[in-house]
């Protein structure tokens, strides 16, 4: 373990030097321990400009927890995650400006309405924020923009987090189940985006338990096991 | 488009929308609030209305009281925004923590620091605290209780992960608050008897500062 320590702490330092990498966002031999128990060992891929990767596997294999560890949430037990070939915890700022990330927590606060809770969402990341209601209309959340997101359902809440999609600037996106609570119109309408997000250059990491229909020609997976121990 | 946002902006960004949140939340705000008043009307029923006695532990009681509502309140600082995960995309926000942190312990303070400031002096003339002691009063009340949300900012962050981190938080907080309760009543006593207080606050400014 020593070894690997010392091995990516020079791989941190190198990547300050030649930045220069075509992948948006690589993982360099992760690895992550849960409670005793190996979720994945050496994982290693790269994200290009283009991808569309669906991370697969049955509850409990470890997809949120590579999810969260790609966007620096938490840290792995071993290797590290780089953007640009910079390791990630070294340019925090830099690599937020291009990531955006959706987990299973929407992130949305009750006690705000709609259209603030996605205002407050676009300024903090630096989006416009100039058309909140159009941005909020492409969601089919029309008419909705002043009610209290705690008046509103599971799935209501979710397309709020969503709508930042249509607005956001950032390269790579990192989704926790983006359908959960979404129903079938909705997630055609996320699918098309995902397209179009890809063919402008962008990447879409996603778990989800659902089949992707549109553009399942372009879609990489990467499968994640249930290891026992 | 990308538009960065300077960190002024952020701050205010950060601090409208927890204002905005609590105005909404209404019970949040007053929570602490009654919570001093009764802490404090209950000493003169309890003890008496021995008018010597009550201006005696006056400074101890509003400060005590003080520093209970504040650990009461303390928890609201990060808890919710943790639970329904607007911490998490704050955290992923390009903008830098610190900037953010001090936006929300600002609101934290506003919203129950300021309040006990106001009310003070009415709780102090209930508790015939020495009239030379009201300024002392309001000026340790001022330069210590942002000294307790910040303080009590590393406490929540550090328990905002355990689901019943109550207990912890106030054993981990209340020690550091020590200092800035026997300074603060220390001052109030001292320009009660008339004495120079300057000393005190000079210590409660760096404990501010420190913070």
């Amino acid at each position: 373990m020593l070894y690997w320590r010392s091995n990516q702490l020079q791989s941190c330092i190198k990547g300050i030097q030649y930045p220069m990498s075509s992948s948006l966002l690589s993982a360099n031999k992760l690895t992550c321990i849960r409670e005793e128990r190996i979720l994945f060992d050496e994982l290693s891929f790269d994200i290009n400009p283009g991808d569309l990767i669906q991370i697969e596997g049955p509850n409990g294999a470890g997809k949120t927890s590579l999810l969260r560890i790609l966007a620096g949430l938490s840290r792995p037990y071993d290797g590290h995650v780089e953007f640009n070939g910079d390791c990630i915890t070294r340019c925090r700022e830099e690599f937020y400006e291009h990531l955006m990330f959706i987990g299973h927590l929407a992130g949305v606060k009750g006690e705000l309405t709609a259209q603030e809770n996605l205002d407050f969402n676009l300024q903090m990341h630096g989006d416009n924020c100039d058309d909140i209601d159009g941005a909020l209309a492409s969601v089919n959340l029309t008419g909705f923009e002043d009610a209290l997101a705690s008046h509103l359902s599971a799935g209501q809440n979710r397309r709020i987090a969503l709508a930042r999609l249509w607005r956001s600037h950032a390269k790579i996106w990192i989704l926790d189940e983006p359908y959960t609570a979404i129903d079938k119109a909705g997630i055609v309408e996320l699918e098309k985006l995902f397209i179009n997000h890809i063919d402008n250059g962008g990447a879409v990491i996603l778990t989800s338990h659902q089949d992707i229909t549109i553009g399942a020609d372009r879609l990489k997976r990467i499968t994640l096991d249930y290891n026992f121990y | 488009m990308n538009q960065p946002i300077s960190y002024w902006q952020t701050f205010s960004i950060v601090l409208k929308r927890d204002l905005q949140v609590a105005v909404r939340n209404k019970g949040d705000v007053f929570n602490p609030l009654i919570f001093f008043v009764i802490v404090i009307t209950l000493f003169p029923l309890g003890i008496g209305s021995d008018s010597a006695i009550l201006s005696r532990i006056a400074p101890g009681v509003i400060w005590v009281a003080a520093l209970l509502s504040a650990l009461l309140s303390l928890e609201r600082l990060f808890k919710n925004d943790y639970n329904d995960g607007s911490l998490e995309q704050m955290l992923l926000s390009p903008q830098p923590l610190f900037i953010m942190v001090f936006a929300k312990v600002l609101a934290h303070w506003l919203l129950t620091g300021v309040p006990i400031i106001l009310v003070a002096p009415l709780l102090a003339l209930l508790l015939h605290m020495e009239e030379a002691a009201y300024g002392a009063r309001i000026i340790t009340l001022l330069l210590g209780t942002p000294v307790l949300s910040l303080i009590g900012a590393i406490g929540v962050a550090l328990t905002v992960g355990i689901k019943k981190g109550g207990v912890l938080l106030s054993l981990l907080i209340l020690p550091l608050y020590i200092p800035v309760l026997i300074f603060s009543t220390g001052a109030i006593e001292a320009a009660a008897l008339n004495m120079p207080y300057t000393g005190h606050l000079a210590i409660i400014a760096a404990l501010l500062m420190g913070a």
